[in-house]
Formats: C-alpha cells, sequence, structure tokens
C-alpha cells in the first residue's frame, strides 16, 4: 500500500545513522568491511533485537499461558505483547487473527493443510510463474492429496505477473489463489490490492505471500482486503524461526486444527478434545517464545522507520546498482526489469557461473546470494540455471554499491584475464 | 597466492572456457546425471567400459567454473584407465578436496592438484566432487542413475 509522501518528523529516516545500529555490518570479512546486500535470504538484526532476546534468555525463560509464576508471567506477557505489535504492525483487526508460525513456509502450510481440506476434486488453485517454491509446493500436495488442478498464471519477459492472463485463469473452480506480494527472485512488486479483488469476484479466497513485502512496504492487511497474509520474522530484522499467518477470523473459525497438542486445546479426553480459540487453536506445543520477543523488538523497530523515505532510499540503490551492473559489467543481463520492483537486483554475467560471482565478491567482503532462490520455474522461464541476487534494505549505502560493482569487476577479471 | 588465486587457477579457467571430453557419448555403457541443488549445476556423465577399462568418456552440463572444470579434468584422467585404477583416483581427489589442509597432495595427481584450492571454500567443495561422484557411480555402482551432491 503506498504511503502518505508527507514527513512524519519522530519517524526515522537518516538511514546512515542507523546502519550503527546493526553489530554485524560493523565487521571485517575477508579483511575488508562487510557490504551485506543478501537480505532477502535473511536480513540483520539490530542491538535492540538482539537484547530482547538475551534479556528473554536471561532473566525470563519459562513456558506462556500456564505458569502462574512470575516468570511465566513475563513470558506470556512479552509473547502476547510481541503478538499486538505484529497486529498493530499490519493494521489487522484483532488479535485472533494474527497466528504465529515458524515462518512464511509453515503459515503457508497451514492454510494448505487446514484450510485446504474443503476442497474437492475439479477445484483450482490458482498461483502465478514467480513464486517461490514455499508458495508451489504446499499447494502441489494439497492437489496430490484432494485431486484438485494447480493452474499457474505466467509472467512477462520482465518478470512482471501477466495479469490479463491471470484474470481469465480465474473462474468458478478457482477455490485459491495465492501469489507473491514481493518476487524474491525477481524482485517484481504484484499489485496485489487488484489481484485480489478480482479473485474475489471471482468467488476466491487469497493468500498473500509477503515474505519479501515487509520489510520494504508498509503493509495493511484490511486495505488489502487479503484473506490471508504470511510472512517471516528473520527477513524483517527479527530472529528465525519466527513467522506470522494473518487470516480473517470467520475463515480461521471455519479452518479445522493445523497440528494437535498443548496450548491448542480447551479440554482433551479420550473420547474427544475441545480446540482452544484463536489464535492459539493454530498455535500446538510450546512457541518459539524468544524468538517472538525478539520479533516484537522488530516490530517496535521498524515501526519507528519512516517507510516512504525508506522506499526511496532502496530504490536508488537498486536504480544505481541496475545502471551500472549494466554499463560496467561487461556481459551482465538483468533477470527481472518489472516497472514496479522492491529491494532484488537479480542478473547473470555471460561466461561466469553465478556461483563464481558469489565466491569472488566475497573475497572483497561483498555477500550476495547465487543459485536459483528456491524458484527453479522463475529460472526456467529466463533459460539460467542460476542469478546472481543482491537485495538491499534500509541500512545498505551506495558504498555498498561500488563495493559490489567492484566485485564484479574483478570476476571479470578474472576469467577474461 | 591468494585463496582465492589458488582456486581460480589457470588450469581450473582453462578447463572451464574449454571443456575436455563435453559433449555425448553415443555408445556408452552407462550414463549417470548428478544434480547440485545448491547451485543448480546438472551434468550428465557418459562412460563406455569395456574389458574392465574406461575406454571412452565424455560429459555435458551446466555448472560453475568449479564444476566443469573438475569434471573437464577428471574425464581426461581416467579415460583409458583401469575402472579399479579410477576408483583409487576417486579417493585420492576425495581426500583432497576434504582432508587436512595441511596434507600435501598425493603425488600421481598432477594436474588434479589444482583442485586443492576448493578446500578453503566448504561451500564449493560440492562443485568438484559433482563429476568424480558421478564417475564412481557409473564404474562402481551399475544400480544408479542419478547422483546428487547433497
Amino acid at each position: 500500500m503506498a504511503t502518505a509522501e508527507r514527513h512524519v518528523p519522530h519517524l526515522k529516516r537518516d538511514f546512515a545513522a542507523l546502519r550503527k545500529d546493526f553489530p554485524a555490518l560493523q565487521q571485517l570479512v575477508h579483511g575488508r568491511p562487510l557490504a551485506y546486500l543478501d537480505n532477502a535470504a535473511s536480513s540483520q538484526t539490530p542491538l535492540s533485537v538482539q537484547d530482547a532476546v538475551a534479556e528473554q534468555q536471561r532473566l525470563n525463560h519459562s513456558n506462556v499461558h500456564r505458569g502462574v509464576h512470575q516468570l511465566s508471567e513475563r513470558s506470556t506477557a512479552a509473547y502476547e505483547g510481541a503478538r499486538e505489535k505484529v497486529r498493530r504492525f499490519i493494521n489487522a483487526p484483532s488479535l485472533a487473527e494474527v497466528v504465529f508460525t515458524r515462518g512464511t513456509t509453515e503459515s503457508i502450510n497451514l492454510v494448505a493443510a487446514s484450510f485446504g481440506q474443503r476442497l474437492e476434486a475439479g477445484d483450482e488453485v490458482l498461483i502465478t510463474g514467480l513464486e517461490h517454491h514455499s508458495n508451489i509446493v504446499p499447494w502441489q500436495l494439497l492437489c496430490e492429496r484432494t485431486g484438485a488442478r494447480l493452474v499457474v498464471a505466467p509472467i512477462r519477459d520482465d518478470g512482471s505477473l501477466d495479469v490479463a492472463a491471470f484474470g481469465r485463469m480465474l473462474g468458478a473452480r478457482t477455490k485459491i489463489a495465492a501469489f507473491a506480494h514481493v518476487s524474491n527472485a525477481l524482485g517484481t512488486v504484484n499489485p496485489v490490492a487488484s489481484l485480489i479483488a478480482k479473485a474475489h469476484a471471482a468467488g476466491a479466497v487469497v493468500l498473500v505471500d509477503g515474505a519479501q513485502a515487509v520489510p520494504h512496504l508498509r503493509v495493511d492487511v484490511q486495505a488489502l482486503d487479503c484473506d490471508f497474509y504470511a510472512f517471516s520474522g528473520h527477513k524483517m530484522f527479527g530472529p528465525t524461526g519466527t513467522g506470522v499467518l494473518y487470516g480473517k477470523r470467520a475463515l480461521l473459525e471455519a479452518m479445522p486444527p493445523y497440528q494437535g497438542g498443548g496450548d491448542m486445546i480447551l479440554t482433551v479426553s479420550f473420547e474427544r478434545s475441545t480446540y482452544n480459540a484463536l489464535p492459539y487453536k493454530f498455535e500446538a506445543g510450546t512457541p518459539n517464545i524468544t524468538g517472538f520477543v525478539g520479533l516484537g523488538a522488530a516490530v517496535d523497530y521498524l515501526s519507528g522507520l519512516d517507510f516512504s523515505a525508506l522506499a526511496a532510499h532502496e530504490h536508488s540503490m537498486l536504480e544505481e546498482a541496475s545502471r551500472r551492473v549494466l554499463a560496467e559489467v561487461p556481459g551482465a543481463r538483468l533477470i527481472g526489469t518489472a516497472p514496479a520492483k522492491a529491494g532484488v537486483l537479480s542478473f547473470v554475467v555471460d561466461g561466469i557461473h553465478a556461483h563464481d560471482l558469489g565466491t569472488i565478491v566475497d573475497s572483497e567482503g561483498v555477500a550476495i546470494r547465487t543459485g536459483h532462490h528456491c524458484a527453479m520455474p522463475v529460472m526456467e522461464r529466463f533459460g539460467v540455471a542460476a542469478t546472481a541476487r543482491a537485495s538491499f534494505a534500509f541500512y545498505n549505502n551506495h558504498e555498498d554499491v561500488d563495493r559490489l560493482i567492484a566485485g564484479l569487476k574483478k570476476a571479470v577479471e578474472i576469467f577474461r584475464g | 597466492m591468494d585463496e582465492l588465486q589458488e582456486l581460480y587457477r589457470e588450469v581450473i579457467l582453462d578447463h572451464n572456457r574449454n571443456p575436455r571430453n563435453f559433449g555425448e557419448l553415443a555408445d556408452a555403457t552407462r550414463v549417470v546425471a548428478g544434480v547440485n541443488p545448491l547451485c543448480g549445476d546438472k551434468m550428465t556423465l557418459y562412460v563406455k567400459v569395456g574389458g574392465g577399462k574406461i575406454e571412452d568418456i565424455r560429459f555435458q552440463g551446466t555448472g560453475c567454473a568449479i564444476s566443469v572444470a573438475s569434471s573437464s579434468l577428471m574425464t581426461e584422467r581416467v579415460k583409458g584407465l583401469p575402472v579399479g585404477a579410477a576408483l583409487e583416483l576417486f579417493d585420492k581427489v576425495h581426500h583432497l578436496l576434504t582432508g587436512p589442509r595441511d596434507h600435501e597432495p598425493a603425488a600421481d595427481l598432477d594436474k588434479l592438484a589444482a583442485l586443492g584450492g576448493v578446500r578453503e571454500y566448504p561451500s564449493r567443495v560440492k562443485c568438484a566432487s559433482l563429476g568424480w561422484h558421478a564417475l564412481k557411480s557409473a564404474v562402481a555402482d551399475d544400480t544408479a542413475n542419478n547422483v546428487t551432491t547433497e
């Protein structure tokens, strides 16, 4: 969702100063200052997140929702406090609609396994050609179980979704439409609000994979009107092993539990069990309490940033890096040139495999991702086995771009002499 | 030489640019597909075994410089060797790639010693060993048709 272009005084926009909040960015790698450009895989955590995690471990470690003692009260307050922070961050109407999971992958699997039980042979699940494996495989498994059909809306040569084809592929049989908000392999920003409206008009329930969106864009699940929104903590400056599934209450209420165990029940007998209220019905077992305390701190951190300034800063780095890779690295070609992009620059260089590029720029202290980015169908679509991917966060700067370009030039020098 | 120069020695870059024995082998007796899911490398190894010897060998596929050069060097070296000798070579190369740092490469590795730079790059060991695993499964095991570095 677009944010107002107005400067809100209490929101931080001095990104050069904020870089100091991230201890990992202060280190040398191979004797050179780290230029961390693998944020789409996992982002660094600020000191405030690390401190919150450490304090939870040092003083408050205990279980949630069951103890009457002080430590359990503190853990419960911190864990449920994180849920309220997340709720506000994505503007969910209620806490019941914010389910904590292990990550985006588990959030999507939850919906496929639980909501998916209402699918039958002949039904269709519509996804797009730019999805991450975690927004493909859970639906494939669902289709194998139910006899439903997986339908894939194609993408264009620039990596943008063919919205007209998406519209044509929606129909009475489409029970679920699932698509990324932002593509992890291409950086494409999908026009999600309009896709959601089209899918709803066809009677489909919509899941948005927001893993790559939350660190870059303000997300308002009510404005989007999506039915489910999935994202991960570790791509938004929080700990690994934390994720969120937002779901509309009426849908979550009607869905059967995903996993059985402690915390998700009200009563258990050998004849039958009754299930806990939302969101606990979907949180079986002791959760990653420490992780979510950290996620709460990450949301506090993100909530203090001016997202329109953040988007402008990231866009300027992405624009400069795209231009300079093409101009200064002989044989370079961008994969993914959609008009609307966020955070991600995927590219290949003639005669130099992405993996070799990755090793060589790493020797200069520049961290990028190389490979298929868990998006093999995207690689197939563009006829490449792998790409190199530089992905940006607000704490990156134009010096990181300089370093990337210098590293790539070094690779060309080594390979072409 | 720094570590990066150790990894990308001239012989590696040369075999990457001009891989030897590259392409299909029509009369292969064994065809093995190798995959490194980490980086998307895919290679197919064609081996013609006769009279206990590797009479001919070719490979094709896509991969990083380390993987292509390693497969190229491998085919160049094992062509004409008795199967037993090729398997011994597999063990020596495996030790070269994963053994302790101060270990001196076996004297008879010759050109293959150039692969030793990989030791400093644990994530690249799989690239260098893909072709070799395919070779081992082609000549030592007559059931596997697919190998993976995972």
